[in-house]
């Protein structure tokens, strides 16, 4: 397999391929854009070391925030030390999720949309919104979702909840939950590009409010409480499995994160695709 | 994009060494400043939309800062460290306009200008790159500054300040501003040459500017830190870019206090000028474009 990560196709349909009719299974699809993808980092192994030492300058600096605000008061907003860390695990452990297999793919269309490169992503004759999503993966990042989940473990017993079923259920259901969620606002934002051609911040809008997650959402006034629960959902994707798993929420709430993931997912589609209707490539 | 710098592939010497800006020329360099400024401006006033998508962004990062600790003032009997909710949202909002100031040229932004041979472009004139980046950064802060300045109106309306300053601190708080902006320009500028050497400079980009969040005033005035940190934070240049400018316009610092912090700050200019001229005649060594 030809290690050209921008331009290597899905696995091309082979020669019998054409005379059958032009069905490429999904599986497939995934298997091969996550395969080219990884096999193209796994070469740059040292880049995991860097990333480790990276994960943990974070994961330090997390600790010396929650050491600072618990010097003061010793109990912030009914959230002790050790379950503030679960909040900080949580989010970490999505962090890499998304720097791994969601921004990087929604950065590269992006820039596909601007400089009208989308097309070579357009023939290819599969579902487009899943080519566009999974076009490039970095598998480094992934390094902070074990350390993430590390102190999630750590945090947890520390802190001394009642593992139960319902609660750690609850907690692995909640987190693909919120990946799917934060993936659907992603796609939702870069979409946008096919109108705004300029989104080369939008990253760093995205980081900023994500930064907000290193919180239990309970702590903000009312109006902000609703924009991260509505317009940015970290109070599903990062609060809801930490509440889960440390005893404060239980099946409603899921429930509720349940619903709006599914309402999050058809809205995501129905704007991809009024966004592709408005594209326009840059050649001929 | 500049041909006879680029020609060179690995003869050590560089022939043409860029003729560097001597002073003597005063004149000269403001006009350049001022050009380079206004350019600034209007490239980036092109951009409003961008730029205020960059705000809103950073309006974030102090609004939750400003949460989580006017939260923790209050269980604590209304106020922290000396600081009340309304000191956290003087303070906090304060932040963002000495945040703005201090965006300079990023130490990320090294890897692109070598990849892309801009360096050759900057080496064949006849000014010093740092003097650029410099101008360039200083005119755009005028855009930021305007842009900042219906979100700090609103900011205000939804987390009252309490603030009250008087003349010292106003003009110290001007000289400050300008201040921190050189010497983060000249402290990142020598970061982002160690480009030159590898092209590995995340991890010691990132623990930079964790560093810098812990002890600058970024996160969280510095009063509030153990006695343990804060010694650390007076041997450190970070406090002269964020902590004290904002100190001089919301916390009573006596006038010593003022007069000592902007004598902090000029001794860090002295220095971070002097270490980036160091480093930038050993990094630019290492250079070589490649390319017709």
């Amino acid at each position: 397999m030809a290690p050209t990560p921008d331009t290597a196709p899905g696995r091309r349909p082979d020669r019998a391929g054409l005379a059958r009719p032009a069905v490429v299974r999904r599986r497939d699809v995934i298997r091969t854009l996550v395969g080219v993808s990884a096999l193209n980092e796994l070469q740059y192994r040292v880049n995991f070391f860097l990333q480790l030492f990276q994960s943990l300058v974070a994961l330090a600096t997390a600790i010396a925030v929650v050491a600072l605000v618990f010097l003061y008061t010793p109990s912030l907003g009914g959230w002790s030390p050790w379950e503030l860390m679960v909040v900080v695990g949580v989010h970490t452990a999505l962090g890499g999720v998304i720097r791994s297999l969601i921004q990087p793919s929604m950065q590269l269309l992006m820039e596909d949309i601007r400089e009208g490169k989308l097309d070579f992503a357009l023939i290819k004759p599969v579902d487009a919104q899943l080519v566009v999503s999974l076009r490039r993966i970095t598998v480094w990042p992934l390094v902070d979702v074990v350390v993430g989940l590390g102190v999630v473990v750590v945090a947890a017993v520390q802190a001394g909840v009642a593992v139960t079923v319902l609660s750690v259920g609850t907690f692995l259901v909640a987190l693909p939950l919120g990946a799917v969620m934060i993936y659907c606002l992603w796609l939702i934002i870069t979409t946008g590009a096919f109108w705004i051609v300029r989104m080369e911040h939008v990253a760093e809008l995205f980081n900023g409010l994500y930064q907000a997650g290193r919180w239990p959402i309970g702590l903000f006034p009312g109006w902000l409480r609703l924009v991260f629960t509505v317009l940015v959902p970290l109070a599903f994707a990062v609060t809801l499995p930490s509440e889960a798993l440390t005893g404060r929420a239980g099946l409603l709430a899921l429930g509720g994160a349940v619903a709006f993931t599914l309402v999050l997912v058809a809205v995501t589609r129905w704007f991809w695709r009024l966004g592709l209707r408005n594209y326009a490539g840059a050649s001929a | 994009m500049s041909a006879d710098t680029a020609q060179q592939h690995r003869v050590p010497p560089p022939p043409a060494r860029p003729p560097l800006a001597r002073v003597g020329r005063p004149r000269q360099m403001l006009d350049f400043y001022a050009t380079v400024a206004r350019t600034a401006v209007q490239e980036q006033f092109q951009y409003r939309a961008a730029n205020y998508m960059y705000m809103i962004g950073m309006v974030v990062e102090p609004v939750i800062y400003l949460v989580v600790w006017s939260v923790v003032a209050e269980a604590s009997g209304g106020s922290v460290g000396g600081y009340t909710p309304g000191g956290f949202a003087a303070y906090y909002i304060v932040w963002m306009l000495v945040r703005n100031m201090n965006i300079v040229f990023t130490p990320y932004g090294w890897e692109f200008r070598i990849r892309e041979g801009q360096l050759s472009g900057m080496l064949v004139r006849p000014i010093h790159p740092l003097h650029y980046d410099l101008a360039y950064f200083a005119g755009w802060k005028v855009i930021a500054v305007l842009l900042w300045v219906p979100i700090a109106v609103v900011l205000a309306l939804l987390f009252p300040p309490e603030l009250s300053v008087n003349l010292a601190q106003a003009a110290t708080f001007f000289v400050a501003i300008w201040g921190a902006y050189v010497i983060r320009t000249l402290l990142l500028f020598v970061l982002g040459l160690v480009t030159l050497w590898t092209t590995r400079v995340a991890a010691l980009f990132e623990l930079y500017f964790a560093a810098e969040l812990l002890l600058s005033g970024r996160l969280v005035p510095l009063d509030l830190m153990p006695d343990a940190v804060l010694r650390w934070v007076d041997l450190l240049p970070f406090r002269s870019t964020f902590g004290f400018p904002i100190e001089a316009l919301v916390s009573d610092l006596s006038g010593p206090q003022l007069v000592r912090g902007l004598l902090a700050q000029l001794f860090w200019i002295g220095f971070g000028w002097l270490l980036a001229m160091v480093v930038w005649k050993r990094a630019i060594r290492r250079y070589s474009a490649v390319g017709n």
